[in-house]
């Protein structure tokens, strides 16, 4: 097959999948006790009879179920995700202005579990046996238990409140405006820390654990028998012929990690106060703002797919192996 | 069985994860007995250090004792992580052995539905469900095997699309006998086992999620639960770092043992998978 229509094979299959999740948005507003329009509106700020009856004309609610479908998925589709009655704003506007430090949490979180864990699972998988694999595997098993928000409160105990080394809570210092560009980076940077050491925490532990056994398994492969052979020096056999094999599959499978990540950040925004899509979600949750929250599930549902492609992207590059699917 | 017993007995980090985890029941069953007074209920000085006015770990904002929410809060979780991987493996099960046994459309259908309730961030939509449908211990059941069936029921259908290209379930079909006896007792029984470990596996995920979701405050309002203490706690950790601290000790512990149970439960009944 040409790339174009494996390309457009992809396509169709992402339009399939946000139609399902709409869909699934769609039948939860009904399913929920009580009137439909309510729930559109947001149920617990809008008593409002007036706006009430522009929602049910809105979302054409006296229509047969596959009508109000179709309306709803034509909103979805012009990107028209309601309009929070809470906080009187167009809810696809807050949820844009939340996009961007929830990415950069994301992709700090990414990047930090995936270094980390390729590394120290090349570490304990090197010395497979030794006290430090078994320090480097305890660790990691615990971290793989341990709730989210519950490690992000207990580093801010020792780092934000014992030793006073880093923010507990916010994006940026309240005198960052007059720090110029730099500074004010640097200022972000030093609030990023804790958030992004507590989301990558757990995804940390699980890449250590898969990058250990697959180092382990291609310690013994003939290639790198050869290399030794050549008289090459442990290190630069770890450097140029493992790491790069052993990291495949640790790659693949942090792509599929991304939905997670996203479920992880809610939880970590919400500890930390960042004011990105996760604390957003808190504060929907604690007012009821549904329209909020459908809109934040269907733009966190997209955002997987986009961070999906990207990684199989990246896959790509570092391993050529790998077509699109 | 016996021997199923002596094998698995072998593996320490089983044994330590059994020992954990039968402390945990323990917690669950001695509540009632220990702290029979609601757990919501003021039982001494608010902001009472652990050891306090008899009070072993210390008391809450409300004077509300700690232990006696960790107790009662062994039960929630449980009881929630039980019902919930229960209900996941339900649903997994059935669907995985829809697709792997009849194959064709049904099995195309099957795991692109799968494969896009993968892609769904799963905490988001657990968040939308207790919220929407309010929070109780049915709904956040609900929620969570929502959320967790997927991987099960690829796994399902893996072991039943291999089993069933095996002799004896051929010879079952020449003899003629209804496809639901041979699904039922031919295949299932012959393919379940791995799905029954990555099942009790889940029962740690779904304890964490339950955690999670009644930090966010979606927790059922009649059940003292560990993600709420910690919750409710993390306002003043400043001043009362005991009430985050130990909630959170508890879920850790539970979480653990599970998993090493799951995993020895793994290695013992896949022993050539483990060694690899």
């Amino acid at each position: 097959m040409g790339l174009l229509p494996r390309l457009l094979g992809k396509l169709a299959g992402i339009a399939f999948a946000i139609l399902v999740i709409a869909t699934i948005n769609f039948m939860l507003v009904h399913a929920a006790p009580g009137d439909p329009a309510l729930v559109i509106a947001g149920q617990s700020g809008a008593t409002d009879e007036k706006f009430l009856e522009q929602v049910r004309a809105e979302y054409g609610l006296d229509k047969p179920y596959l009508v109000q479908l179709g309306t709803y998925l034509g909103k979805v589709v012009t990107l028209d995700l309601g309009y929070s009655y809470r906080q009187s704003r167009l809810v696809s506007d807050l949820i844009l202005e939340r996009l961007g430090p929830t990415l950069l949490l994301m992709l700090s979180a990414f990047v930090l579990s995936l270094v980390g864990g390729i590394a120290f699972g090349a570490l304990a998988g090197m010395r497979q046996g030794k006290w430090s694999d078994l320090a480097i595997s305890l660790v990691s098993l615990l971290l793989y238990a341990t709730p989210v928000f519950w490690l992000g409160l207990m580093l801010v105990l020792v780092f934000s409140i014992q030793l006073a080394w880093l923010p507990a809570f916010g994006y940026s210092s309240i005198r960052a405006a007059s720090l110029g560009p730099f500074g004010y980076a640097l200022d972000v940077a030093r609030h990023l820390i804790l958030p992004a050491i507590t989301l990558s925490a757990i995804y940390m532990a699980v890449y250590t654990r898969l990058m250990r056994s697959s180092l382990i398994e291609v310690r013994f492969e003939d290639h790198v028998r050869t290399a030794r052979a050549k008289g090459l020096t442990e290190g630069a056999i770890l450097r140029g012929h493992m790491l790069r094999n052993a990291a495949v599959p640790v790659i693949t499978f942090a792509g599929i990690q991304a939905g997670a990540l996203i479920g992880g950040a809610v939880v970590v925004e919400s500890v930390f106060a960042w004011p990105g899509l996760g604390r957003l979600t808190f504060d929907a949750v604690t007012a009821r703002d549904y329209p909020v929250l459908l809109g934040l599930f269907l733009v966190t549902s997209m955002l997987v797919i986009a961070v999906n492609l990207l990684t199989d992207l990246i896959h790509r590059l570092v391993d050529p192996r790998v077509s699109i699917r | 069985m016996l021997d199923f017993v002596r094998t698995f007995l072998r593996r320490p980090a089983g044994v330590v994860g059994l020992l954990l985890l039968g402390l945990v029941c323990l917690m669950a069953a001695l509540a009632p007995v220990l702290y029979p007074a609601s757990p919501w209920e003021m039982s001494g000085v608010p902001f009472s250090r652990p050891g306090e006015n008899g009070m072993l770990l210390g008391a809450d904002t409300l004077g509300r004792d700690v232990a006696s929410g960790i107790l009662h809060g062994a039960q929630v979780s449980l009881l929630i992580g039980i019902a919930s991987a229960g209900t996941a493996l339900l649903i997994g099960v059935t669907l995985g052995c829809i697709a792997g046994y009849a194959g064709g459309f049904a099995d195309m259908a099957i795991v692109r539905f799968t494969e896009i309730f993968q892609t769904i961030p799963s905490f988001v939509l657990a968040i939308l469900l207790v919220a929407i449908l309010t929070p109780s211990l049915g709904t956040i059941i609900l929620a969570i095997a929502l959320v967790s069936w997927p991987p099960l029921a690829r796994l399902t259908r893996a072991q039943v699309m291999s089993i069933s290209q095996r002799e004896f379930v051929q010879a079952a079909r020449c003899q003629g006998q209804s496809t639901l006896l041979i699904v039922l007792r031919h295949v299932l029984p012959n393919a379940i086992s791995p799905v029954i470990v990555a099942g009790s596996l889940s029962v740690a995920a779904a304890i964490l999620i339950e955690a999670a979701l009644s930090f966010m405050g979606l927790g059922d309002p009649n059940f003292m639960s560990w993600g709420y203490m910690i919750g409710s706690g993390r306002t003043v950790i400043r001043q009362a770092w005991w009430m985050s601290l130990f909630p959170g000790l508890a879920i850790l512990l539970t979480v653990v043992a599970i998993n090493l149970v799951g995993e020895a439960l793994n290695d013992t009944l896949n022993p050539r998978i483990s060694r690899a």
